[in-house]
């Protein structure tokens, strides 16, 4: 009885990727597969869609792939699952880089993992791969110093893996390159939709307000049918700054992300604009407000995707901040003010 | 793809490098090659200031003001008066990956 008991209790344990146990001289470690399940296909579809990507780890362990001996390579991964994912089934990643930056990824970490797996007892050579972009948190020179490890910095994509080890553990330029492929930056744009969906309500409730006002109260049709070509535009500005501008990216002129989106706005407002009548077309008011505020809009929603690329440093943002937030502030100050004039003339009050 | 020109904080004094090749190992920008024993910077405005170069660095040669290169962070770090950072908010959170 007791027995099922603890048996029950292991399984339940057990994530999913485990397919068995191996023993070494240093106790049994979890044997994984190289196949991901269809468990595996949605935690990495939902890693890209919303908040989950920020809460997706793995057990830090040491994981068995395939028949490995003494001689075996050890390669280093992060905890997140989606690159522990992509490192299993390439034995047959970005994220340890974040992981890096952030410091979870550490030299100090590594070590203790190192310690706690007893590396030293279970592998009878002395080198580690770790992957290159986690060299942002782990100083190679330390490592070797504190376990007599050689930190071998492996290529920048676990599909290298292969042949990096083959070539005796030196890369091509190619291989120690990031590159941003359209295909990638495709992949990395709901993340950019929705944090600037979850803001729209507070825009379109805003819109609705300003048109709806009348001088005998808020009137719902006004509202609308003032309103709508307004949230049109922002859901324009929101596709500009958020999807047109990381997929069309290196197409776009102009290094700074500010003005890419920008550019691309104005692009947008000019094919959406002709589908609207005469009630913005013809007031130069709302047309002038229009175009400095949606413009500005868009471009805003693009400098945000400098936080997904892997080409941009923080002294760049902060130059495209320092001279980008006034400009947008100012912006959509002067086109508030076109949108007051023009309600005030609305009520027949000029 | 290469971002805006001459922002970099990267230094290099070359009198210092020892020829290791971490640097040229490290950078997935491509913005060090070995030439002569030594490192050279092909080009300064791909660095993205990730700081791996520094880091690994063992005679002091380099130097980078490391950060991201994200207005989020950014912005955020700037209303909170602290070093931009990306991720989880709550560092404690044992689940953070």
């Amino acid at each position: 009885m007791r027995a099922a008991q603890t048996l029950k209790f292991i399984k339940k344990e057990v994530p999913p990727y485990v397919s068995g146990t191996m023993s070494t001289t240093a106790g049994s470690v979890f044997r994984i597969s190289s196949d991901w399940s269809r468990a595996d296909y949605w935690g990495a579809i939902k890693s890209r869609l919303g908040a989950f990507r920020m809460n997706y780890p793995v057990s830090p362990g040491l994981y068995a792939a395939g028949e490995p001996t003494m001689g075996s390579d050890v390669v280093v991964s992060a905890n997140y699952k989606l690159s522990f994912d992509i490192l299993r089934r390439e034995l047959k990643g970005l994220n340890v880089w974040c992981a890096a930056g952030k410091g979870t990824f550490s030299t100090d970490e590594l070590i203790s993992r190192m310690s706690a797996t007893k590396l030293g007892e279970v592998v009878d050579h002395r080198r580690i791969i770790v992957p290159q972009l986690g060299a942002v948190g782990v100083n190679a020179a330390e490592v070797q110093k504190r376990t007599g490890f050689r930190v071998f910095f492996g290529p920048v994509l676990a599909k290298d893996l292969p042949s990096y080890i083959e070539a005796g553990y030196t890369k091509t330029k190619e291989m120690s390159t990031i590159r941003f492929p359209m295909m990638e930056r495709i992949i990395l744009t709901p993340m950019e939709i929705n944090p600037a969906m979850k803001k729209f309500p507070w825009f379109a409730c805003g819109v609705l307000f300003v048109f709806g006002l009348q001088p005998s109260g808020i009137l719902f049709k006004s509202a609308l049918s003032g309103g709508m070509p307004f949230l049109a535009l922002g859901l324009t500005s929101v596709l500009a700054g958020a999807f047109l501008t990381p997929v069309l990216l290196p197409f776009v002129p102009f290094r700074s992300f500010a003005v890419k989106g920008w550019i691309i706005g104005v692009l947008s407002m000019l094919a959406v604009m002709p589908l609207f009548g005469p009630s913005v077309q013809g007031e130069i008011l709302l047309l002038v407000a229009s175009w400095l505020f949606f413009p500005a809009m868009s471009s805003y929603i693009a400098l945000q995707f400098t936080g997904s690329t892997n080409f941009t440093g923080m002294s760049g943002v902060k130059k495209e901040l320092k001279i980008g937030i006034p400009l947008y502030v100012s912006l959509a100050g002067i086109s508030l003010v076109f949108l007051m004039v023009y309600k005030i003339r609305e009520w027949g009050m000029l | 793809m290469k971002y805006l020109l001459h922002v970099t904080t990267l230094q290099y004094s070359s009198d210092k490098c020892a020829g290791c090749g971490r640097c040229a190992e490290v950078c997935p920008r491509g913005v060090f090659e070995m030439r002569d024993k030594r490192a050279m910077i092909m080009d300064r405005d791909l660095c993205m200031e990730c700081g791996a170069c520094a880091k690994n660095c063992d005679f002091s040669a380099l130097s980078v003001k490391a950060g991201v290169g994200c207005a989020a962070a950014i912005i955020t770090g700037l209303l909170t008066g602290s070093e931009p950072t990306c991720g989880c908010g709550d560092r404690a959170a044992s689940n953070c990956c």
